[in-house]
C-alpha cells in the first residue's frame, strides 16, 4: 500500500486520463474553434459560425460559475442560492468600463454612458471613478465580489448561519441587490443595464477576431479554475473543507477553525464568479439586474446537482448538458424549458443523487468489476484514477 | 486557589512569534502550566437552559496524569459539563482553568483543541467520506491555519506517526477504507486514534465503550490505563463493569453538581448514591 508517500503535485491534481480529456479540451478550444471559425471559409462544411462561438463562450462562463458553486456546496456543504450576484458583479465592473468605451459614439453624441444623459446627469457619479481604465475595471472585477462575500461570510459564519438559512440569506441577498440596481438613481443603467458596446481595449467587440479572442481568454480561465479548484480539493486544507461538510463539530474540536476555511473558499467561489461575469459581458453584449434575479442563482445550484457534487467536473458538465439543452428548447420548444429543467432537478434528485459523474462512475466500476451492484457513494471526488 | 488563576489571563501566553501567525487562525502557545500537579479546575459553574440548571456550581479537580470516571443518572449534567469544558457552551457563573493559567471560558471550540483538550463524542464522529488514514492526518497535532494546511504537504515522519496511530488502533488494513465503511466498534477506535493523534494533555471521553463488543471493551480499558499517567482522562460511562476495570477515583453528578467522590467502592456504599440511583 503506498498511501503514505505524498504523490507529485502533477499526480495530485489528476491522474493520466484526466491529463490527457484536459489536453484534448484544450485543443478544442485553442486550435479546433479558431480555425473553423476564422480560417476556414463560411462556404467550408466544417466553418463554425459565429453563433457557436458566442454560446460556447458564453457556456464557458457560466461553467466557471458551475465550478465555483460546486466548491463550497459539494466540498464545504454550504449551499450558496445567491451566487448569480457575484457573477453579477463581476459583468458590472467590466460593464462599466465597456460603456466608457463607447466613447462619443452613443446615441447622444456626449461623453457621458447615454442612459445618464438620458436622466439629465452632469456628470460621473462616484462610483465610475476610474472607470476608463480597464486595470481599474479588472481590479473591481474581483475587488467588489471578493470584498462583497468576505464580509457578508464573516457576520454569516461568525453568527454560525449554516443549512438552510444561509441558503435563504443568499438568496434574499441577491434579490435585494437586484432592486437596488433595478434603480435608476443607483447609477448602473436601471433595468436596461449597459448594453451597445462597441469596444474593448480599444478592438471592435463584434469583429470575429475580438470575439475568437474573448472566447479563448473564457476557455483559459476556466482550465485555470479548474486546476486552482482542483489544487485546493486535494489539498489538506480541501480534507478539512470536506470534513466540515460531514462532521463540523468534530472539526472544531480537532483544533480549526471552520469560520476561517469556510470564508475562504466562499470568498474564493464569489472571486471565481466575478472573473466569470467579467467575460460574460462583453461576449453577449448586455448585463442588466435580471442576472441577479433568485431564479438565476437557483439554477446554478441545478447545473451542479445534473452533473454531480464533489467532483468539480461533474459542475463544468452540468453547466455544459443544462445550457446546451436550454439553447435548443428555448429555440425549439421556448414554451416547455422550464418544465425541462424542473423535471430534469427533480429526476435527478430521485436517481442520481451524484450526477451525471456518478451515474458514469458506477457504469465504470460495474464495467471493470463485473459486479451488479455498487452500494458506495461517490461524493469523495477521485483524483487518482479520474 | 492560587492567586495566578484569577490574574493571568490566556492571551499572556501567547509568545510574541505566535501572535504573527494569528492574524488568520489562532495559533496558541503551548501555555499548560500545571506546574500544581492539577491539569483542569471547575470551580462553581452554573450553566441554565430556559430555566433549567443543568449545571448547579459544579466544582472538581482533575489532576495531572489522573484517570477520572464521571457516573450519574441521566440529566445529572454529565454531557453539559464536558460541552463547557471544550467551549461549546458558555457558562453563566463560574471558572474553568486549564492548568494554572488558561481560562477556558475565553476560548472558543478549536482554540481549546489546539491548547491540548481532545473530546470523544457520545456517538461516533468521524469524517465518513474520508479515509481512515484522512481522518488521522486531519487530526494531527499541526499548524492549522488556511494557508498552511493550503501548501502543506505530508512529511514522511508525519506518514510514520499516522502508521503508528493505525498500528495501535488496529486499522492498519483499512487506511485507505473510507471511514463510513468501518463497523461501530472500529469508528469508536478510530474517534479515540483521532483524539490521541492530537496529542492532548486532556482528554474527555463520553460514553467511549458505548456499542462496543466484550473483546473491544476489553482492549478499550488497556488502552485507556496505559494512556493514563501521559495523559489525563476523564471518562462519562454507564456500563459499570468497565468503569470497574479502570476506575482509581470516580466522581458522581447529580443535579448538576458532584455528589460524592471515592473509590468505585466508596461512592458504591454511599447511602447518597444509592438513593439517587435507586429511587426513594
Amino acid at each position: 500500500m503506498n498511501t503514505h508517500a505524498a504523490p507529485s503535485l502533477v499526480n495530485r491534481i489528476y491522474g493520466p486520463r484526466a491529463w490527457l480529456a484536459l489536453a484534448a479540451f484544450a485543443l478544442i478550444v485553442f486550435v479546433a474553434f479558431p480555425v473553423a471559425n476564422l480560417v476556414l471559409p463560411a462556404s467550408s462544411p466544417l466553418h463554425l459560425s459565429a453563433y457557436w462561438v458566442a454560446l460556447a463562450g458564453k457556456i464557458m462562463c457560466y461553467a466557471i460559475v458551475a465550478l465555483a458553486m460546486d466548491l463550497i456546496w459539494g466540498y464545504a456543504g454550504i449551499l450558496s442560492l445567491g451566487h448569480g450576484l457575484f457573477f453579477a458583479l463581476g459583468g458590472y465592473a467590466m460593464g462599466m468600463y465597456l460603456m466608457r468605451q463607447i466613447g462619443r459614439e452613443g446615441q447622444y453624441k456626449s461623453d457621458l454612458p447615454d442612459f445618464m444623459v438620458f436622466l439629465d446627469w452632469k456628470a460621473l457619479p462616484w462610483t465610475w471613478w476610474n472607470s476608463d481604465q480597464f486595470w481599474w475595471a479588472a481590479f473591481l472585477v474581483v475587488a467588489v465580489p471578493g470584498l462583497l462575500a468576505f464580509v457578508f461570510g464573516w457576520f454569516a459564519f461568525r453568527s454560525r448561519i449554516r443549512g438552510v438559512y444561509f441558503s435563504i440569506i443568499t438568496q434574499a441577498l441577491t434579490y435585494a441587490a437586484m432592486l437596488l440596481f433595478f434603480r435608476n438613481e443607483t447609477g448602473f443603467g436601471g433595468n436596461n443595464g449597459f448594453t451597445d458596446f462597441k469596444r474593448i481595449l480599444g478592438f471592435d467587440i463584434t469583429a470575429p477576431q475580438t470575439r475568437m479572442a474573448l472566447f479563448m481568454t473564457t476557455g483559459a480561465a476556466l482550465i485555470l479554475s479548474l486546476l486552482a479548484g482542483r489544487y485546493i480539493v486535494t489539498s489538506k486544507a480541501g480534507r478539512v473543507l470536506q470534513a466540515i461538510r460531514d462532521a463540523e463539530a468534530r472539526v472544531m474540536f480537532c483544533g480549526y477553525d471552520t469560520r476561517h476555511y469556510k470564508l475562504a473558499v466562499w470568498t474564493f467561489s464569489a472571486v471565481l464568479c466575478g472573473i466569470a461575469g467579467a467575460l460574460y459581458v462583453p461576449q453577449v453584449g448586455i448585463i442588466n439586474p435580471g442576472e441577479m434575479s433568485p431564479a438565476n442563482s437557483i439554477e446554478i445550484a441545478i447545473w451542479v446537482a445534473v452533473g454531480g457534487r464533489g467532483t468539480l467536473a461533474g459542475a463544468v458538465i452540468g453547466a455544459f448538458l443544462v445550457n446546451g439543452a436550454k439553447s435548443f428548447f428555448t429555440q425549439a420548444f421556448p414554451e416547455y424549458w422550464l418544465y425541462v429543467l424542473g423535471l430534469a432537478f427533480i429526476l435527478v434528485t430521485l436517481y442520481l443523487p451524484d450526477g451525471v459523474v456518478g451515474l458514469l462512475q458506477r457504469w465504470r466500476r460495474r464495467l471493470r468489476s463485473g459486479s451488479t451492484v455498487e452500494p458506495v457513494a461517490t461524493v469523495k471526488a477521485e483524483g487518482d484514477n479520474a | 486557589m492560587s492567586e495566578a488563576i484569577v490574574n493571568a489571563p490566556a492571551a499572556e501566553t501567547f509568545t510574541e512569534g505566535d501572535r504573527a501567525d494569528a492574524d488568520f487562525g489562532h495559533v496558541l502557545g503551548q501555555g499548560l502550566d500545571a506546574s500544581h500537579g492539577v491539569v483542569l479546575y471547575v470551580e462553581g459553574v452554573s450553566v441554565s437552559f430556559d430555566g433549567f440548571r443543568a449545571l448547579n456550581e459544579l466544582s472538581l479537580s482533575i489532576d495531572v496524569g489522573e484517570l477520572r470516571c464521571v457516573i450519574g443518572p441521566n440529566g445529572a449534567g454529565k454531557t453539559t459539563m464536558m460541552d463547557v469544558i471544550t467551549g461549546r457552551t458558555r457558562p453563566d457563573a463560574g471558572r474553568v482553568f486549564f492548568g494554572q493559567t488558561i481560562d477556558l471560558t475565553r476560548l472558543n471550540e478549536s482554540q481549546i483543541a489546539q491548547a491540548g483538550i481532545g473530546r470523544k463524542f457520545q456517538k461516533p464522529t468521524i469524517f465518513e467520506y474520508l479515509s481512515v488514514f484522512e481522518n488521522l492526518e486531519l487530526a494531527m497535532k499541526a499548524d492549522k491555519v488556511v494557508r498552511r494546511t493550503l501548501f502543506s504537504r505530508l512529511s514522511s515522519e508525519e506518514g510514520d506517526r499516522i502508521a503508528a496511530m493505525l498500528e495501535q488502533i488496529r486499522l492498519v488494513g483499512d487506511a485507505s477504507r473510507r471511514a463510513g465503511e468501518l463497523s461501530h466498534g472500529q469508528k469508536q477506535w478510530l474517534e479515540i486514534g483521532m483524539l490521541l493523534m492530537q496529542e492532548p494533555r486532556l482528554l474527555l471521553l463520553d460514553e467511549p465503550v458505548a456499542g462496543m463488543s466484550d473483546e473491544e471493551t476489553e482492549r478499550t480499558a488497556e488502552l485507556f490505563l496505559s494512556l493514563a499517567g501521559r495523559h489525563s482522562l476523564v471518562v462519562v460511562e454507564h456500563d459499570m463493569a468497565f468503569i470497574g476495570t479502570i476506575a482509581r477515583k470516580v466522581t458522581v453528578l447529580h443535579e448538576g453538581s458532584v455528589l460524592a467522590e471515592g473509590s468505585l467502592a466508596e461512592v458504591q456504599n454511599d447511602p447518597r448514591v444509592i438513593e439517587v440511583y435507586l429511587g426513594r
